[in-house]
């Protein structure tokens, strides 16, 4: 009924070894996370458990073939890449040929910023840590999406969502929110088509790798809905929507906007509250041709005959979501609810206004104005490498290098986060999500953790022969409110054992 | 809609009056604008990386997600 939901993301980051195009980037990737596991994770170190991971599940009700399927999709095998369970709960490990960081649970959207902006500085600092290895070169980061050679890399975002909601409903609405959701929160990219072969900006960087409308690769043929269905928790009761098709933000406001108005976006598809068909016509094409114009005049066509442009359709969606809150809630709503839902309408104002007007807020707005500026001041086409360079650059996540960093140092770029609260969500996990538990457990008993990973925590303990493992199955148990005074009784992993299997 | 245009629109005498005052500052305004994107630019020239085509051809990633 609101922006609250079990929620979590997952970043894909760019990575390259200054001054060595060709260093192999699995290595790259594997020295980054290693830095960091051995610089700050104590005594042993738990191992990621893929008892529960079937990414070849379908949210249509079948398997995969393991045969059939491209050796990417194969994510529950483990390679010996590094893989490493963080106090704050969340996971730091090397995915195909990135680092990647994927979020701790956590049941708000400012939650998501908080612990995507700690994941930020978990890289920068695993990043400094490598270079400084014996014979290490310096190792750049970048949080976007594109070399601007053909390939791309995600930023997943995960929503738990009820498994009684038909899967139908959600590719019906959720497809159009998506086609257009992109002027909010896209990163915004210099280069078109998916090699950056075409000259121009457009408004996501991920616009143009989308090929179908729904599937369950994720790494080729990517579609605008992805079916895979690996919930994490009671299957009975949940899915958990894997979405593909957004853009790595920096800027807070658009990650708080694109988690906040899609969290919302779903609960009126749960509660089945959206009556209208916003479905578009040719969404893959309608998607791509929303991005290739960041005059926001591009208008696409619903299957009702309407012809609406992106903003359009999203005030449509900001129209239907303030009516329901208004009538699930009323006055009870809660404060990020009503904070979402105005600066929602805010932005969406001023973007049908004149979209700079979003400069200090949206990524791909602030992107834009600053390439601009260094069109009018050097007279550069599209084509100028300076400005591939900017956008690159923009997500280079040093705060000595990074533009977006440079925008935010000056004030040009508005934040919701304090640097001390990112500082130690690095560290601390979410108090309401079994997150709590996870990251606790890591902190206090990490020689006794053998494994762990979103479902459960494997214990090694003196005196037993067999692992112990404890499910946590249930997303929001776990929480402080649960185990936060038994965790503080317990001295050792044994006796928090014996009380929690008593 | 933009909410200044849902306000009911000025009186003629206060649109005059706000018209003459702000010439200056609206001049005022443009070059304190200008010299502060000038600021931005400088401080970002200092950091971008040197060869721009070099640099921007040696990002080569393999696909991911």
């Amino acid at each position: 009924m609101s922006v609250r939901r079990v929620m979590g993301t997952e970043v894909e980051y760019g990575i390259s070894v200054q001054g060595q195009p060709l260093a192999n980037p699995m290595v790259a990737s594997s020295q980054v996370v290693n830095a960091y596991a051995s610089a700050t994770v104590k005594a042993r170190r738990a191992r990621w458990d893929f008892e529960e991971e079937s990414p070849l599940r379908d949210a249509r009700g079948f398997d995969m073939s393991r045969q059939v399927a491209d050796p990417s999709q194969l994510t529950d095998e483990d390679l010996g890449l590094a893989n490493v369970i963080l106090t704050n709960g969340a996971r730091l490990y090397v995915d195909h040929a990135h680092p990647e960081y994927a979020t701790p649970e956590v049941t708000s959207p400012l939650d998501i910023v908080l612990w995507d902006k700690a994941g930020e500085q978990v890289m920068l600092d695993a990043q400094r840590r490598a270079g400084l290895l014996p014979g290490g070169a310096p190792i750049a980061m970048y949080k976007n999406n594109t070399d601007n050679k053909g390939a791309s890399y995600g930023a997943h975002e995960n929503y738990l969502m009820r498994r009684s909601t038909p899967f139908a409903d959600i590719v019906r609405h959720l497809t159009p929110f998506f086609v257009s959701r992109q002027v909010v929160c896209g990163a915004g990219r210099v280069g078109i088509g998916q090699d950056g072969r075409g000259h121009g900006f457009q408004v996501s960087q991920r616009a143009d790798f989308f090929e179908v409308e729904v599937g369950l690769e994720t790494t080729l043929k990517r579609p605008i809905i992805n079916t895979r269905d690996e919930p994490h928790a009671d299957p009975e009761k949940y899915r958990r929507l894997h979405v593909i098709i957004g853009d790595a933000n920096l800027s807070e406001i658009s990650t708080y906007l694109k988690v906040g108005t899609t969290s919302l976006v779903l609960a009126m598809i749960e509660d089945k509250f959206i009556a209208t068909d916003f479905s578009v016509d040719g969404p893959v094409s309608a998607l791509r041709a929303v991005s290739h114009d960041p005059s926001l005049k591009q208008t696409f066509t619903l299957g009702d005959g309407r012809t609406l442009t992106a903003v359009q359709l999203q005030l449509e969606y900001l129209d239907l979501a303030k009516k329901y809150v208004e009538d699930r809630l009323g006055s009870d709503a809660d404060a990020q609810t009503v904070d979402v839902l105005a600066r929602w309408e805010s932005v969406l104002d001023r973007l049908e206004e004149d979209p700079m007007l979003c400069a200090a807020e949206l990524d791909w707005v602030a992107k834009l104005k600053l390439l601009e500026q260094y069109r009018d001041r050097d007279g550069l086409a599209w084509d100028d490498a300076k400005l591939a360079l900017i956008d690159l650059q923009y997500s280079d996540i040093r705060p000595e290098k990074g533009l977006y960093n440079k925008l935010v140092a000056s004030g040009r770029i508005d934040r919701l986060l304090g640097d001390a609260a990112v500082e130690r969500a690095m560290h601390d996990p979410p108090t309401d999500t079994r997150a709590y538990f996870r990251g606790r457990c890591l902190e206090k008993y990490a020689e006794h953790v053998a494994a762990a990973s979103w479902d459960s925590v494997i214990f090694d303990l003196p005196g037993r022969e067999s692992l112990q493992r404890v499910p946590t199955i249930d997303p929001l148990r776990g929480s402080k409110a649960h185990v936060g005074e038994l965790l503080d009784r317990c001295d050792t992993a044994e006796q928090l054992f014996t009380a929690l299997t008593r | 809609m933009a909410q200044e245009q849902k306000q009911p629109r000025k009186s003629s005498e206060t649109e005059e009056a706000t018209q003459v005052a702000p010439e200056t500052d609206v001049a005022e305004r443009r070059e304190a604008l200008e010299g502060d994107i000038d600021a931005i630019l400088d401080e970002i020239d200092e950091v971008l990386e040197s060869n721009a085509e070099d640099f921007v051809k040696s990002f080569i990633q393999k696909g991911g997600q």
